[in-house]
Parts: C-alpha cells; structure tokens; sequence
C-alpha cells in the first residue's frame, strides 16, 4: 500500500465519493477519477499480470498507451475485457477485475512460467513441440491456448446501442491540447467549418495537468474557455471523449466517441453507448500530443515503476500520490517537472536520477531548493522487490557500461522518463515520412501527404509556447487553404517562455553489467534480451522483430516499447536509426469495439429486408418465407399444418388444374430507354432483341464474356426506344451495373438510360387453365383469347378499375398472365384478382410450387442450372443464340473448350424407385459401387416430387448428357439413418411435362 | 543448419541463448544463378527449397523487393483447407494438406499447424444446395468432408448463434476435420531457413525491376541490387504479378485489390474452430496468442497499396455480430491489407509463360496461403523439368484461351 490521495489539489470532486469494486474487494473514489487514480488512491499496487511469465504488474501510465492495467470491466453482458483502467471514468457501482490470473491476482498459477523463463525465450515456440507426432495437436498446442489471451469475452449479446454519424468540414483537428486548440481556434475565427475531436472528457491534454499559464490563465482554465468558446460557434464541432482511429485517403477520418462509458451500464438506456463518426475534411490536422518513453533497466517492470508523466498526472490532476517516496529516473528534462510538481503536492522525492552528467541547471537549482538530491551521470541497474518496489541500485554511467560502487535508494515509487515519441501513429497511417530526430531520439513527421498538417509535440515541438504558435500558424492554414486566401495572423495567445532545454541523453539500456530483466514491451513480456536475440538470429527488418519477439504486438500496440525495439535492433546491427525504420502504422490507433464499428447495423438490419408490397397479405396467409437476395418471398403457404410436401403439391395441383396466383414482384425490372436502346441491349442478350415488334415480349438470356450464363429474364418493348426488361430476383442489381459497366467503359457513345424500377411496380402471375376466366372477370370487356391476345405480348389494359400492364407470359408451361401495376396499387390487385378466383379455387403459390412446375417444363433457373459454368448450350438453347449479330460471351462460345461436345449437359433424371428423392447438389457417377475417389459425371441441380408426374424427378448437368438420355447413373448419398447409400436413376428429356407445349395456349 | 528441439532449446538457455545460429545468412546477390525466384513469400520460398530438395537444384536465388515473407504470406488469415469442389483444385490444395500435415517436421521449425475443422456456414437455400454439392465431390475425391444441420453446427461451435429468426439464419454448413490454421511467419521462415541450409541464395531488399528476354528467351533480371543472370526464372510475386509479366511483355487474366484482415485485442479460449460465411461474408479464427483473427471479401477498386477501405470493415463486422452477437464489446486491435491477385475463374495460374525459361505461379488471390507447399511443390517440378506436374497441369496460363476454365468463384463461391 503506496499510494494515497492527497490532502489538497486535483481535479476531482471530493464532495461526490464513488463506490466500486476491484478484485471482489469494495474500494472508493471520487467523481473526476479514473478507474486507475482511485486504484492508485486506493492503495493498490499489482493490477494484473504480463501475459507470457505473468508477472505482477502495476499502473504504469495514465493513458492509452497503458500496458499493464487492463481489466474485466462490468459484468452479464456488459462484461468487457481488457479495459485500461487508466481510460475507465469512474461511476458509483463500477466493477472491475483483473485479468489473466488464475485462481486468483495474487496466487496466480501461471507465474510459474517465470521460472521457466529461461526457457520461454522470443520464438521458444518455434524450435520445440515438434514431436512425437501428434503430440502438438493432443498435448502441446492444448497447453499453449489454456494460457492464451488476456481477458474474457461476455458470454450474453451485447444490450448497448451504438450509432454512425457523418459529418463534413474544411478542417478535423486532432487533439485539444494547447496545439489543438490554438489551430481550432485560428480556423474557426475565420469562419471555417471545424470539427475538434480529443480523446478526454475535457479539453486541454498536458493543460490538465501543467502549472503553466497562458494569456495569464491557469492552462486548465484557458483550455475550458477556449473549449467552450469553440463550441458555442455553429460551424464549430467540439467532440470530447472522442478518439480518432484513423485517417485514410482524401481527408477521412474514422472516430470513436464514448458516449455512455462514464456512466454506470444501463443508466442511459436509449442513448447510443459509442458512436462512430466519418469525418470527411478538406484538411486534417494532427495535434496528438506525444507519448512518454519507458527507460530500459532490469526490473523496470515492477509494480511502482511508472511513467514520470503519469506520476505527474495522477498528482495534479487527480490528488493521488503514487507512493511515499518516490524517485525520479530520467535522460531528459521533463521529469524534473513532474519531481517538482510531486515536491509542492507534498510527496518529495528521495532523489532525481539523471543519466545525464550535467543535468539542466535552472530546474535542478529548483528542485535542490526543495531539498531533493539530484545524482547526476547515474544509471538504475537493479530494482528491489517483487510484487511493488522497494529500492533500486543506481551506479555511475559510463557510455552503455556502469562503473564504481552501487548505491541503493530505498524508494516505493519509481518514476521514469526515457524522452517522448511524438504521437505519429495516425500520420504514419497515411504514410508521412517520419525522420529520426536525433536531439530528442525520436521519430518525428517530415513529409506530410497534402492536406495533413501536424502541430505541437506530435510534430516533435515540445514547447508550450511553440505548440500554441505552432498550432495557430497550421490552423491559420488550414483556414487561408479553405478561403482560398494567404497570410498568416499573428499568435493571440501567448505562454512565459521557458528554460532552453538541456539536450536528452539516448539511452537504450546498458549492454551489459546488469542482470536481471529489462523490459521493452511490458505486455508481451519482451525483454532487451529478446530482441538482441532476434538480430543474432538473422531478424533484421523490424517486421521480423516485431513478428519474431511479439514486441509491439499487444493491445498497446507497441506506444511504449516501439522505439525502444528499434534503436535495440539498430544498436544490434549497427545500423542508423533511421535505416531500421519503424513498422507500419494501422488502424485503429486505441482498439474500438466490434459493436460500435457495426453501428445499427445489426440484427434485422444488418441487411436491409425487401418485401413487396404485397406482403402483408403473405403474412396474413400464414407463408412461410425463403430469403431470395435481400427479398423475402413466400415459400409456400400451409394450411392446416400443413407440412411443406403437402403445401408444395397442393399449389401445384391448383396450378396445373385450375389457376394460381402468385407474388411476382421481386423481379428486378429495368427501364432501357433512348435512341440506342435496341442496339445496347442487342449486345447483351444471346438472342436477337432488336428485331423485337412494340407490343412483344421475348425471353432473354445473357451471358458473361466468358460465354457463361449470367441471368436471363423477358423484354417488353414498350415504344421504339424504350424496353422493359426483367432480371432474376438476385440478379437485378447485378444486371444493372452490368448494364452501367458496358455503357460507361466500352460504349460511352451510345444513347441509353438504364433505370432501376423495381420497387415501382406490383406484379401479380394468374397461372392456370382457368386463368383467363379469372382475367376475364376482371377486364370483361377485354377479348383475351389467344387469337387476340398472343402468347408473349402485352398490353396496357384497366384491370379491375386500375391501370395495369397484362403480359402473356409463361413459367408453368400453362396458360398464365402477369399483371403489373403501380405498386402502390399491389395490394387492391391481389385482393381482387383473389376475388375473381374465388369461384374457381385460385390457391397462392410460393417459390418452391413454382420451381416444381418450372422443373416439370425442362425450364432452367439461374443459380439452380447454372453456377457460371454453363453456357447456352449446355442448357439446350443453341437455337436460341444468335449466329448473325454479336454479343457478350459470343466469342468465347466459340473457344476449344467451350465449344466441346460433350461438356455437361442439362437433362432430367428419373429415379429408379419413383419415390425416392435426390439430394439437390448430388454428385452423379457412372459406376454402382461406391470407391473413393471416383470420377463424376455431374450433379443434380433440381430435384422434386411432382404430382403432374406421379413420382419424383431432378434436373442435372451431367456430361455429354444430350447423348445419354435413357442410360443410367447413380447417386452417391448420405442419409443420416442409413449411412451412405447408391441411388439409380435414368437420364431423361428434360422437358417431362406437356413436351408439345399444348396447354399454353389454355 | 543447426537443429531444433526441446534439447536444444534447454541447452541453449545454458548461455542465455547467446550461440543461435541465424536462420538464413544475409546473402548479396550473385552475378549469375541457373535458377532465380522473384518474390520470397511461401510460394516463392517452397518453390526454392523444394527445387533443391527434389531436384538437387541448389544455385538458386531468391529474390524479394522487402523482407521475405512480408508480402501476403505475411498478412493472410492462414486458413487451410482441401475441400474445393472441381476436381482440379481438390487434388491440388489436398496435396498442399498432405505436405502441411508433415511440414513442421520437414522444416525442422513449428509452422503450428492447427487443425481445428474449418465450417463453410449456409444461410440460404442456395448456399445448402452448393454445400451439399461441395461436400459430396469431397468425399468421393477421397476428401474429409461433412454436411452438418444447424444444431450439429451448434454443437461444434457452441457460441454460434442459429436462431431461425435472424436476418441470414444458419441452414447448415460444411466441415472439413483436417482444415484449420497455421503460423503464417514461421512457413516463410522456416522455408527460408529450410532452403539456406541447401545453399539457396535468399536476397532481401532487391527489387526486380527489368526482366532481361533475347529471342523469347530469358537471360537475367535487373534489379535494385545490381544485373543478375540466370537460365531460369520463376515469377512468385503475387499482387504485384502483372506488374512482371508487363516487364517480360506479356499480359495476366489478373487484378490486383486490396484484402483486409483484422484481429481483435487477445481474449481466453471461445473459439476453437475456423467459422468461414459467404452470404453473411466474414470468417473468423482465434489464435494461439487469444486474438479473434478475421476478415472478409476484397476491396472493389484496383489497387498496389497495401490497405483497404474502412467501410468493408464496417459491414464484415455487422456480419460478424450476425454469427457471433456476444462478440460486440471485443475490441479490434488492428488491421491491415495484403494486394491479392485475383483471376477470372478464382484459381491459380501456374506454369510456362510466352517467354522461354520463365515460369509464372500467381492468381491464387484471397486463398493461396492453404496451398504453400503444395505450390512450391509443383511449381519447382515445372521449373526443373519444364513440363508441369500432373497436379498443375490445368492451371496452365491457356486455359484462358481455350476455356478450360477452374471457375471455383461461380460454383463454390468460397473465398480464402
Ligand atoms: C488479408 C488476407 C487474407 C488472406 N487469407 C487467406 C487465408 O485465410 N487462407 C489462404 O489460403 N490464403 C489467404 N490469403 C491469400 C494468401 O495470403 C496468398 O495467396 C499467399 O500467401 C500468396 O503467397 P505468395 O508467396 O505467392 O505471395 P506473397 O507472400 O505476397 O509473396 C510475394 C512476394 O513477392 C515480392 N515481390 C513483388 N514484386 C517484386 C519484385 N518486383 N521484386 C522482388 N520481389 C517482389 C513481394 O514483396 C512479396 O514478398 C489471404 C491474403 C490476404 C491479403
């Protein structure tokens, strides 16, 4: 128990104490802390455990860039794991728990793996486990994943909403640190549309936490304002807990903005717990902040070893002392801020370690006036105690070597500063250069993509008077770019100037004098050791490393330790900095949950869902539905419990026996219109199309240039340039960008509107012999019969009172109409063509009664026959393609391949056993005998029972079929009660019912 | 080659690991090799090794513009499976199945194949009649393969929503035991270590550049490294394949697009197979190390950058609560993109080019990563002998000519 809350000071509210919970046991805060500062308060040192050796860990930063505190946050299904508590707000009732411990935080099972450290080195993996056989599948790998992962997944769905929002503007800031707002408020001022994201629940970044003043104010009061100044503009977008993720090309910005986290889970309900924002900016400027570094040491991984920065943070902004006595370990001079800081709140540290031989004088004169030694040109080589600290050796630096005698500071907190990394990650994503800054051994932006800027530390200015000029000169910029005006006006705002700095002393850890381990990458365990390894063994690109050592790979994803790998790995090789490169930067920069990402886009609207507006009359007939695309369309429609055999039979008994109707307006529809009309889709269809009289219709297929069947459906021709043009129900969408993808490319001089109107119209089908007595009561003055109204017309008629196009078309084989009207009126038609019907028993059908009678006629479906190897031909329709005009697929109809004989074939089959039924996908072979493997023949593609037959049949594609008709072949099938069982059946015709076409006419 | 084992291992911690060995030396290139393969990610990698293993070729080079295995090879969701429908391809990638299930002892190095069943998910009428049809050319192609209801498809993978009354509900799906996953890095590297410890030059940071042909004929290459001769040349450069045959002056059937892939942040044990959906389109694997490793269909545009589009995310993760709702509040850690080669009919082209004494393997597109040994297998067979392996026979480039298509895009429909 080392750290305490401070008597004074911080941002917290100490009238509004909040109850929580970690590890079972009941802790309290107050309102304004993280989950990590009232941890801290609270007195709790070990938070979790590393994920290879699963040692104890600590707090080590106050930010996302936190390693090693991630928790189980909540519970049920608000459960998450691997929250860092460093970005967890603090609410009354919060529970919390640590992760990857097993029984328990302390008595933790797998921390006996760090006694097999030796053993457990970077890629161990690798080189063991390699036998027996069999033994990594039974025995190791088993053992690998018991100890894999961090923390568990909920096992309930998710009760949270999350939403999307876009949002456009001339400029996105990154960060509402003093760059930030300096540049949002440059910009604004302008009159620019300003979007400014920051990550916190206040404005101001480091402002929180300084003592600086600006303009006269105290940092954190200037930020507020300034922060509220901006919000209160209408083209001003102040967002706050909002993370940006990523950036993409053309100014894209993808964010993450907690809206509920801070509040107690189901305390909003309604309210969306995330909302992904899409910002789309003219420009974009990155005022990220930095990141501070780690030092190398042994035991710099022990709870009570933490970051300067945060040690800082937790104190002023939150009140909390991290330990008693802490000491300061540092190659730069920004932890002599922080020892200060800790000074005045009451907490002087034992010592200030400066790696550096002459430390900076003002701020050491400084901290000596607060009687804190300062041991200068000294490096920590041992840290004591296990579970928290409790001192550290410290001896004399000498290049990468120690000399003289060791000293021991006796100390329970210790804090250090290795220099800061500009925050570049989002910047790298879009592949800005990045240069090494030698002065602040770090990797800094240099060539930017147009239209990203960078300001403040992440652009490598650590001033807090630069970062305000530098933010106000780029938000100037931006808004003269979005103008279209030059100049620059000069900064507003103004902070003291501070002490030159005195230069950071690169520090990569001692190569050799210390034992003991020294960690690059806390949550991966990754020790300096571990990446020297990866060099020796010929890793050399830091990809190999990274892969290799796993450094960088954690949830973290390398903020920490990454360039701590690379100047190793570059020390290793002897090699630049620079030349080592980093690795590349991804999205997201702090990970997002897979709910937020999907939006609302869930459930039921996951995919939107098509109906017709004949629907509910579907639904009110008890239908079952099938998902054809994204329509839903009625299957079948039981009665009576009916199962689905007896439904199928009975609607297909009506059709062929009297008169069915069905809902036919799924169809993709297509209005070809224009001069060109004739000869576009003349290109598209195997079969003549131009030749086609106003008031025909005609049955098209098409094809791909590959001579595949793609889809197929009727053309109306309504006047000389203008077609009506139906698609299959999946197709439609397909077919019209394959419509705009030939117009666009290839044939941009033809005159032609190809327009989507399938939502426009209600198509109702009357198929039947009695059809036309049905259509007859609904239009009686109309003369319907066949000598007047030809099969594979149409015409624009009033059916029951209301305007409707009557086509004679045909998928039954039957006499049959369709009737289309607007489709608003789709509802009054059904009932009415219903009511017409009643006398003569009109039955709805579904889809499946439908590809029965389809099948029963030889007639092929798209996705059912054909799977995009199947030509025309192959389908039995050479007489309908077209010898003397060109189209797509032509050619390649005409390739060696293609233009064999004997490819596969579509035929009928018949059972030998007129009950049995083929398994639709049944893959067809010539032999009796079952042997594996054994060559096919085909399969089956279609197969029902039919009643207009008697007995069951299928369609299949078998090959050379067409000169097999009469033989026999079998099916191989399992059937889950009798195992794997032959099935005969003969190749047939595939027209099998009404082959003379006779019942058409009615 | 110094060997791995567990005894070696111990023996090593003695010292603190200081005496490894590298896995390859940091070879420069030489002015001239009888046999140079372009591009060092797995295929390229298995080509050397095993043109050296089965042929006694060893003045071999190959040549990668990065470093090795940085390409795809480095980038994939490492699904493996055999069970494609046409004939062509089962016997193929079943032969890859085959060599995988023996490769961690062949290299000496723990790919950690993990065969832990791959489920193809139906989700409507069509995907069950293809399912169906898939399943039954498996098994009569002496395949593993099995066609599961939705509850056995519950029971192998409990955490699989199949309520009936979800927008894309599971009808069913596929299984293939033997399918699964495996160590995407340790393939290369241990190809590589593999193939250096028989004398095969490995060159990194080389990029070519020129392709040097007299009379139809190679001669050598140009690169970033200086002019390399060599007899033969084999092109195993995936998404940047075209941008090669353009150098040698013929065209590929091929577009390169980006394909993302992404992992959440590591979580304990719950997934403990490989689920793969079309209709619903996402695919999902955990690994070793806890993360959810996943990904979905390729980006539309054309492209050389190795990044996607945020939207395709978007929507793969909608799909991915569709099969998985208590997925929600895991976070993804990263993402990232691979440029993959894609052909017309979806299946690889390997074999001779116009130009005599060079040899092209790409088109593997979305799935190739499965096929890694077996690719280099066939692939050094046609290089060494100049005739392709009964095995890649129909992948040959004309098939594109004459129609002879593998369309396992249309009819299998099955990405990766
Ligand atoms: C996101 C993603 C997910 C995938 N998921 C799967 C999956 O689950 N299962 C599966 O089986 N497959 C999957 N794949 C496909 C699989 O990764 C590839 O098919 C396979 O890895 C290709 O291997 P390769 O060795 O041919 O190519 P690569 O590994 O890409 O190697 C080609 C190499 O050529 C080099 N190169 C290119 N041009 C030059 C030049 N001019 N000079 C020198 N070198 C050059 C490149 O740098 C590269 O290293 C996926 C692919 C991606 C991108």
């Amino acid at each position: 128990m080392t750290g305490y809350r401070l008597p004074a000071g911080g941002a917290v509210d100490r009238t509004r104490p909040l109850g929580f919970t970690f590890d079972g046991r009941d802790r309290s805060g107050f309102a304004g802390d993280t989950l990590a500062s009232a941890l801290i308060a609270a007195g709790v040192r070990v938070v979790g455990r590393s994920f290879k050796y699963h040692r104890p860990r600590g707090i080590y930063s106050a930010g996302p860039e936190e390693p090693s505190a991630l928790v189980q946050l909540g519970r049920g299904p608000w459960s998450e794991p691997n929250v860092r508590a460093t970005q967890v707000d603090l609410y009354a009732g919060l529970e919390a728990s640590p992760v990857n411990v097993w029984p328990s935080l302390r008595f933790d099972a797998g921390a006996i793996n760090q006694f097999l450290s030796p053993l457990l080195v970077a890629g161990f993996y690798y080189k063991t486990f390699l036998g027996p056989r069999g033994w990594w599948r039974r025995v190791y790998e088993p053992a690998i994943r018991r100890m894999a992962g961090m923390g568990k997944a909920p096992d309930e769905p998710d009760p949270d909403l999350y939403d999307h929002a876009h949002v456009h503007a001339d400029l996105l800031v990154v960060g509402a640190g003093p760059a930030g707002l300096a540049a949002a408020r440059a910009a604004a001022a302008a009159g620019i549309r300003v979007v400014l994201a920051d990550d916190g629940a206040q404005a101001g970044g480091d402002l929180l936490t300084s003592s600086a003043t600006i303009e006269g104010r105290p940092g954190a009061a200037w930020a507020a304002e300034t922060a509220a100044a901006l919000g209160a503009m209408s083209d001003v977008t102040v967002l706050s807990r909002t993370t940006v993720l990523g950036l993409y090309d053309h100014g894209y910005a993808v964010a993450v903005e907690r809206r509920t986290d801070h509040r107690p889970p189901g305390a909003c309900p309604g309210h969306a717990r995330q909302r992904v924002w899409h910002v789309r900016a003219a420009r974009t400027i990155v005022a990220a902040g930095s990141h501070e570094r780690p030092l190398l040491f042994a035991g710099n991984d022990r709870p009570g070893v933490m970051l300067s920065g945060a040690v800082r943070t937790y104190a002023r902004r939150f009140g909390v002392a991290c330990g008693r006595s802490p000491v300061f370990v540092t190659n730069n001079d920004s932890a002599y801020v922080a020892a200060i800081a800790l000074a005045d709140a009451g907490v002087p540290p034992v010592a200030l370690v400066d790696l550096r031989p002459v430390p900076p004088p003002a701020a050491s004169k400084a901290l000596a006036d607060r009687g804190v030694e300062i041991l200068a040109g000294r490096v920590p080589v041992a840290v004591h105690g296990r579970a928290g600290v409790r001192g550290i050796d410290v001896r004399a630096l000498d290049g990468d070597r120690t000399t003289g005698s060791l000293r021991r500071l006796e100390c329970d907190l210790v804090a250090v500063s290795g220099g800061w990394n500009p925050a570049v990650h989002l910047l790298g994503q879009l592949r800005a250069g990045l240069t090494w800054d030698e002065a602040h051994a770090t990797f800094r932006p240099e060539t930017l993509p147009a239209g990203l800027a960078v300001a403040g530390a992440a652009g490598g200015t650590f001033s807090l008077a630069g970062c305000i000029a530098a933010g106000h000169a780029a938000g100037e910029d931006a808004s003269a770019a979005a103008r279209g005006r030059g100049g620059r006006r000069p900064v507003p705002a103004t902070a003291p100037e501070e002490e030159a700095e005195t230069p950071l002393l690169p520090f990569w850890g001692l190569s050799q004098g210390s034992r003991g381990k020294a960690f690059v990458d806390l949550q991966n365990d990754v020790t300096a050791a571990d990446i020297a390894l990866a060099a020796r063994e010929g890793f050399h690109s830091v990809e190999h490393v990274k892969r290799y050592t796993t450094s960088g790979m954690g949830t973290d994803q390398g903020k920490l330790g990454n360039v701590t790998t690379v100047a190793l790995l570059s020390r290793a090789l002897a090699r630049p900095m620079g030349e080592t490169g980093t690795t590349t930067y991804r999205a997201p920069y702090v990970p997002v949950a897979y709910g937020a990402l999907a939006g609302r886009h869930v459930g039921a609207l996951f995919d939107p869902e098509r109906i017709t507006p004949i629907h509910a009359r579907h639904v009110a007939a008890h239908a079952v539905f099938e998902n054809v695309g994204q329509w839903k369309r009625p299957h079948y429609f039981p009665r009576n419990a009916e199962d689905m055999a007896r439904a199928v039979e009975r609607e297909c008994r009506a059709v062929r026996g009297a008169v069915g109707m069905m809902d036919a307006s799924t169809l993709g529809k297509i209005e070809v219109r224009g001069p060109d009309a004739a000869r576009f889709l003349d290109r598209f269809y195997v079969n003549p199309i131009a030749s086609l009289v106003v008031g025909a219709c005609r049955y098209g297929v098409m094809c791909r240039e590959d001579g595949m069947v793609f889809d197929d459906g009727v053309v109306m021709r309504l006047a000389p340039d203008r077609f009506f043009v139906t698609t299959t129900t999946g197709g439609a969408a397909r077919v019209l960008d394959w419509f705009e993808e030939w117009h666009q490319t290839e044939w941009p001089e033809l005159k032609v509107f190809s327009t989507s109107v399938t939502e426009q119209w209600a198509t109702v089908a009357v198929a039947g012999p009695r059809s036309r007595d049905v259509l007859a009561r609904l239009m009686p003055e109309a003369d319907l019969s066949a000598a007047a109204f030809a099969f594979m017309t149409f015409r624009d008629v009033t059916v029951a009172g209301m305007p409707a196009r009557l086509a004679r078309v045909s998928f039954s084989g039957e006499l049959a109409f369709e009737i289309s009207v607007e489709g608003t009126l789709g509802e009054a038609m059904w009932d009415a063509v219903a009511e017409a019907g009643a006398p003569f028993g009109i039955t709805p059908y579904g889809t499946e009664a439908m590809h029965v009678l389809r099948a029963e006629k030889g007639f092929f479906m798209v996705g059912h026959e054909t799977d995009g190897t199947v030509t025309p031909i192959d389908l039995g329709l050479e007489r309908m393609v077209a010898k003397r005009k060109d189209f797509l697929g032509k050619r390649s109809l005409s390739r060696d391949d293609t233009a064999r004989s004997d490819r596969k074939q579509l035929v009928a089959l018949l059972p030998d056993d007129p009950g049995t039924l083929l398994d639709e996908g049944a893959q067809l072979v010539d032999e009796a005998v079952l042997r594996t493997p054994m060559p096919m023949v085909g399969h089956v593609t279609s197969s029902y029972r039919s009643a207009a037959l008697g007995r069951t049949f299928a369609l299949a594609l078998i090959r050379n079929g067409r000169a097999r008709i009469g033989e026999r072949v079998y099916a191989p099938l399992v059937r889950p009660a009798a195992g794997e069982m032959m099935v005969s059946a003969v190749i047939a015709e595939p027209v099998l019912y009404d082959p003379s076409g006779a019942r058409r006419d009615g | 080659m110094q060997r791995f084992s567990f005894f070696q291992l111990a023996l090593n911690a003695l010292d603190r690991h200081r005496s490894w060995p590298a896995f390859w030396r940091a070879a420069a290139p030489r002015e001239s090799y009888d046999t140079v393969i372009v591009g060092a990610g797995g295929h390229g990698l298995a080509t050397a090794y095993y043109l050296a293993k089965n042929h006694g070729i060893t003045d071999v080079a190959v040549l990668e513009k990065g470093w090795l295995g940085g390409g795809n090879t480095g980038r994939n969701t490492t699904i493996i499976r055999s069970n494609y429908l046409w004939d062509e391809s089962a016997h193929l990638y079943e032969h890859a199945l085959k060599l995988w299930e023996g490769l961690s002892t062949e290299l000496n190095l723990n790919v950690m194949l993990s065969q832990r069943g791959v489920l193809n998910l139906a989700h409507n009428l069509h995907d069950v009649r293809e399912g169906v049809r898939r399943v039954q050319a498996n098994r009569l192609n002496g395949i593993d393969a099995e066609w599961l209801s939705p509850e056995q498809v519950k029971e192998f993978c409990p955490i699989i929503d199949i309520d009936a009354r979800r927008r894309h509900p599971v009808l069913g799906a596929t299984l293939q035991r033997r399918g699964g996953v495996a160590r995407h890095d340790a393939v290369a590297w241990g190809y590589a270590r593999a193939a250096d410890a028989r004398g095969v030059d490995i060159v990194q940071n080389c990029e070519v550049t020129g392709i040097d042909v007299e009379n139809g004929r190679i001669t050598g290459l140009q690169t970033t490294r200086g002019a390399i001769r060599a007899r033969r040349v084999g092109l195993v450069a995936a998404g940047h394949s075209s941008v090669l045959a353009g150098m040698a002056g013929f065209r590929l059937p091929v577009q390169s697009h980006p394909l993302q892939a992404l992992v959440s942040e590591p979580i304990k044990p719950i997934l403990d197979c490989v689920v793969m959906s079309n209709a619903v389109h996402v695919y999902v694997s955990q690994s070793d190390k806890g993360e959810l490793v996943m990904g979905a269909g390729i980006d539309a545009f054309n492209s050389y950058a190795q990044r996607g589009s945020f939207h395709v995310i978007e929507h793969q993760m909608g799909a991915l609560l569709e099969l998985f709702p208590i997925f929600s509040r895991l976070r993804m850690m990263r993402t990232w993109g691979g440029i993959v080669d894609v052909c017309p009919d979806a299946s690889p082209i390997i074999g001779r080019t116009p130009v005599d004494g060079l040899f092209i393997n790409c088109g593997w597109g979305t799935g190739g990563f499965k096929a890694t040994p077996g690719s280099g297998w066939v692939f050094a067979h046609t290089i060494a002998t100049g005739e392709p392996h009964p095995l890649n026979a129909p992948f040959r480039l004309d098939r594109f000519t004459s129609g002879a298509l593998i369309d396992e895009h249309g009819a299998a429909a099955v990405a990766h």
